[in-house]
């Protein structure tokens, strides 16, 4: 019986189809470009700029109204400050919400509230809780303008995004653990004590970093509570005023000497590196729990 | 809709073809029919029970899982429960420790009588349940710790005083993988072999000193060879525990069992208990039509 040659090779509709098949892998490349090109944009100018300032005297000194003598000294030691207290603040909040929303609490309507609410407050943009905070901390508990209201502000705000990070961390813990600790007689609490934790914990340490270095940035919720200071000296106790790195460069942005705008760059350059720096943490610490 | 309708068309006969041959041959709805009770075919054995449970039934939310399960489950017998997938033996020896608490929208009534005491009682705690009563599961799960912290982890939770080297040792040495890990205790659970992870979680179950095993299908992840392993380990356990054994291989239950409970789902999936005899008997003489079925491999 004869039959009709076999043809292989992409022809009539099918050529069609991977020709705009290959055409959207283009496209597609193209998307992603324009933000890698505009990133890439920035940080050029961003060093173009900056790089030139940057030396150990622009670390080590105080603000100045003279730009060469201008420095980060304080405001990073404000960041310091505020971060550190985020973090210390924020692990046994998360952690523990985290915990009772995944293994002890009672699974209806409330509950189902409580995650869509977080979930919600991740979307809340910074300046509410900027007016939060001012009205809470600063104002009702009388913490002023110090560390202390600027870290309470920062965690509040970063909690939804920590709490849900430790609530994927304790997921990923495979129930059958959860099954063996208990069949052996172990109460709940030993159970998430010696088991469901110690599993979550890469995850739940990498979530919050990712977290903290985010509020890194943050400049407006602390704007809010009266941050925008010019401070002079080291911090030294958490009931002290404070200045952060962004909002020293937001000081600086808004000057009109070309000579402040070279500082505000040099200090995104130093924000960037330590920004960097912490995500790369969070990476490392990942990987080594994940290979052991 | 218009769709969907030629693809159903499609499907069904071959389907029903299967199902038919397969798992139903002869008028499905009477095979597994509650009311169908065959005189005699529950026999209590004459041992003293370690567990006399009585008319169990149990939900998963509005889903009925068992219906009205009767029977005694003797001291120091391997006690296994066998029937095709999904007739509710596993579910059956999760309420024996009470793991199906752990299970949201589960709802339990009837007497789990536990050396006369009704493990559902509102008095009842259920971690002392689970320490007299330990569990294997189907598929191993070591903790992701050391094999030592691994089996004196139960032992420690549940505030032993004593040696523990000498506890971890002899436990070991009773689920028959001492001499295989006595020279890295300090290794992980998981680098170990699968027949071997099993013998470790059953090593893990006896450092706690408990009263009855309980195996959830132990072998179903494991080869023939480590399977017979477990086996051999059974018939040594039963000297001095209590065990019950949910299984599918009905070979594995005439070769480690003393007595044998079969299970059936009824036409609305609740899971009954069909016959309960000594194994020799409900292997070679079973009282019930529909455990003669499942045991000659007419169905499931």
């Amino acid at each position: 019986m004869a039959t009709a040659p076999v043809v292989l090779r992409a022809s009539g509709r099918v050529a069609v189809r991977q020709a705009v098949s290959r055409a959207s892998a283009y496209l597609f490349l193209g998307a992603s470009l324009v933000g890698v090109f505009v990133l890439f944009l920035l940080a050029y100018e961003t060093i173009s700029t900056g790089a030139g300032r940057l030396s150990w005297d622009f670390i080590s000194n105080y603000p100045s109204r003279f730009a060469e003598r201008a420095g980060l000294r304080s405001s990073a030691i404000g960041s310091i400050w505020v971060l550190g207290l985020t973090v210390v603040m924020s692990l046994p909040i998360a952690i523990g919400t985290a915990i009772w929303i995944e293994e002890f609490a009672p699974q209806n309507k409330f509950l189902t509230i409580v995650k869509l609410n977080l979930a919600n407050l991740a979307g809340v943009p910074s300046i509410i809780y900027g007016v939060l905070g001012l009205a809470v901390f600063s104002r009702f508990f009388g913490f002023g303008s110090t560390i202390m209201a600027g870290g309470f502000t920062v965690s509040l705000m970063i909690l939804p995004m920590t709490v849900i990070a430790s609530q994927e961390a304790i997921r990923q813990v495979p129930s059958s653990i959860r099954d063996g600790a208990l069949a052996l007689g172990a109460s709940q609490w030993q159970t998430v004590w010696y088991h469901v934790l110690p599993g979550a914990a890469p995850g739940i340490i990498t979530g919050i970093i990712l977290a903290v270095s985010r509020a890194a940035g943050e400049t407006a919720a602390l704007i809010m509570i009266g941050a925008f200071t010019f401070i002079a000296f080291d911090n030294t106790s958490p009931n002290e005023d404070f200045t952060t790195i962004p909002i020293q460069i937001y000081n600086w942005t808004i000057r009109p000497q070309e000579a402040f705008r070279q500082n505000a760059a040099a200090a995104i350059i130093v924000l960037m590196v330590a920004v960097l720096s912490l995500n790369l943490l969070a990476a490392v610490i990942r990987e080594r729990f994940r290979r052991s | 809709m218009e769709e969907e309708g030629p693809m159903v068309q499609l499907k069904s006969p071959r389907l029903n073809e299967v199902d038919l041959q397969e798992t139903k041959p002869e008028e499905p709805a009477v095979l597994a029919n509650p009311a169908v009770v065959t005189p005699n075919a529950i026999t209590d054995p004459p041992e003293e029970a370690v567990f006399s449970i009585s008319e169990l039934s149990l939900w998963y939310g509005h889903k009925q899982a068992l219906g009205d399960v009767t029977f005694k489950i003797p001291v120091n017998r391997v006690t296994a429960l066998i029937g095709p997938s999904g007739c509710g033996k596993s579910t059956l020896i999760r309420c024996l420790n009470r793991m199906n608490d752990l299970i949201p929208g589960v709802r339990t009534i009837g007497v789990v009588s536990y050396h006369g005491q009704d493990v559902y009682a509102p008095d009842i705690d259920p971690v002392e349940v689970r320490r007299r009563i330990g569990m294997v599961f189907q598929k191993p799960n070591p903790f992701p710790k050391t094999i030592y912290e691994n089996v004196a982890f139960g032992a420690k939770v549940n505030g032993y005083k004593g040696n523990m080297n000498e506890l971890v040792e002899q436990s070991l040495r009773q689920a028959a993988l001492w001499t295989e890990v006595k020279d890295e205790l300090k290794k992980s659970g998981l680098a170990l072999s699968g027949g071997q992870q099993q013998r470790l979680c059953i090593a893990r179950a006896l450092a706690v000193q408990p009263d009855v095993i309980l195996m959830d299908e132990p072998c179903s992840a494991l080869d023939p060879i480590a399977t017979l392993k477990i086996e051999d380990l059974i018939r040594e356990l039963v000297k001095d525990y209590t065990i019950v054994i949910v299984t599918h291989n009905m070979q594995q239950a005439a070769r480690v069992s003393d007595y044998t409970a079969f299970m059936l789902s009824d036409d609305r999936g609740v899971g009954r208990l069909i016959e309960y005899s000594p194994a020799t008997d409900v292997f070679t003489n079973p009282k019930d039509k529909r455990t003669e079925d499942y045991i000659t491999g007419r169905f499931g």
